[in-house]
C-alpha cells in the first residue's frame, strides 16, 4: 500500500502557509495587512512565507496604488487550488490511517 | 513527517482561519440586548405621545395626522437609532480587542455593505411614504427592510441573526395587516425580539 504520507506537500506542511492558503481560496483577493490582522504575524513573517508560496505559484500577486499608497493583493491560483485540495485529500487519509 | 496529532491540528486551523475570514465574530449579543431596551423606551414614549389614554394593545381607528407628532416620532426614532448603532459599535470593538482582531477588517465591510444596502433603502423609502401621509406603512415597512437588512448580512455573522431576520419580516408583514397595531409591532420587533436574540448570543458566543 503507498504510504498516504506521501502525497503531503511539503510546501503546505506548515501551519502558517497552510492558514494562508486556506484564506486566499475563501476569497477572490486578500491584501496583505487584512492577512496580517487575521493569522496574528509580523511583517517579516507573512512576507516569507507569502514570497516562498508566490515562488511555487501558489499564488499570484497584484501591486496597485490605493491613494499612492502600494496595495498588494494576493489570490490564489489555480495551481494552488489544486495544491490545496491534494495536500488536504492527503491529510484526511493520513488521519484515517492512524485510526 | 509531523506526528498526526499535528496535522489534525492542521485541519481545525485551517476550519478557523476560514471561518474568521468570512465571519465577523465580534457582534456583541449585549449590544443587542440594550438596543431592545431602547426601542422599548422610545416605543413607551410613543405610546404616551400618541395612544394615551387608551391601552396599548388596543387597536387603533384613527391615524396620526399632526405634523408636530410626526416629528416627535421622528425624532424619537432617530435617536434610538443612533444610541443602538453606538453602543452596538462600542461593545463590539471591545468584543474584537479581547478576541484580539479588529473591527474593521474585510469580513465587517462586507458585513457593513450587505446591512446598508437594504436598510438605507428602507429609510428613504419610509421617509417618502412619511412625506405623502402614508403613516401607517412607516411601522410594518421599517420592520421589513430591517428583516431584510439582516438577511442579507447573515451570511457574514452568526447563523442566529438570519433567523431574526425571518422573525422581522413576519412581525412587519403582520403588521402591514393591522396597522392600528403598528406601535406594538414595532416594539416587539426592535424591542422584544432584539432582547430575546441578544441574550441568545451573549450566552452563546459572548462568553
Amino acid at each position: 500500500m503507498k504510504n498516504p504520507f506521501d502525497n503531503l506537500d511539503k510546501m503546505l506542511e506548515h501551519r502558517l502557509r497552510l492558514q494562508i492558503m486556506s484564506i486566499l481560496i475563501m476569497h477572490d483577493a486578500y491584501d496583505f495587512n487584512a492577512l496580517k490582522d487575521l493569522l496574528g504575524v509580523t511583517d517579516g513573517n507573512l512576507a516569507s512565507h507569502i514570497k516562498a508560496l508566490e515562488k511555487e505559484k501558489y499564488v499570484l500577486v497584484h501591486k496597485t496604488f490605493v491613494d499612492r499608497k502600494p496595495n498588494t493583493k494576493y489570490k490564489a491560483s489555480e495551481r494552488g487550488r489544486n495544491a490545496f485540495k491534494k495536500h488536504i485529500d492527503a491529510l484526511e487519509a493520513v488521519i484515517k490511517s492512524q485510526k | 513527517m509531523k506526528p498526526v496529532s499535528q496535522y489534525e491540528q492542521d485541519i481545525s486551523s485551517i476550519r478557523l482561519m476560514m471561518e474568521k475570514s468570512v465571519k465577523f465574530i465580534s457582534l456583541s449579543g449585549l449590544s443587542g440586548v440594550l438596543a431592545g431596551v431602547y426601542a422599548l423606551a422610545g416605543a413607551t414614549a410613543a405610546y404616551f405621545m400618541i395612544h394615551y389614554p387608551a391601552s396599548p394593545f388596543e387597536y387603533r381607528m384613527y391615524s396620526v395626522n399632526s405634523e408636530e407628532v410626526i416629528g416627535n416620532l421622528l425624532g424619537i426614532a432617530a435617536l434610538v437609532l443612533v444610541a443602538s448603532l453606538l453602543t452596538g459599535i462600542l461593545f463590539s470593538s471591545r468584543k474584537a480587542k479581547k478576541q484580539n482582531t479588529t473591527l474593521w477588517n474585510p469580513v465587517s465591510k462586507t458585513l457593513f455593505l450587505n446591512l446598508a444596502v437594504p436598510l438605507v433603502t428602507g429609510g428613504i423609502f419610509v421617509l417618502i411614504v412619511l412625506y405623502n401621509g402614508h403613516f401607517g406603512i412607516a411601522a410594518p415597512a421599517t420592520l421589513i427592510f430591517y428583516g431584510l437588512a439582516l438577511i442579507s448580512a447573515s451570511s457574514q455573522t452568526f447563523e442566529e441573526v438570519r433567523y431574526l431576520g425571518f422573525c422581522e419580516i413576519v412581525i412587519g408583514l403582520i403588521a402591514a395587516a393591522m396597522p392600528g397595531f403598528g406601535l406594538l409591532f414595532w416594539a416587539i420587533g426592535f424591542g422584544v425580539l432584539h432582547i430575546i436574540y441578544g441574550s441568545l448570543m451573549y450566552f452563546r458566543h459572548d462568553q
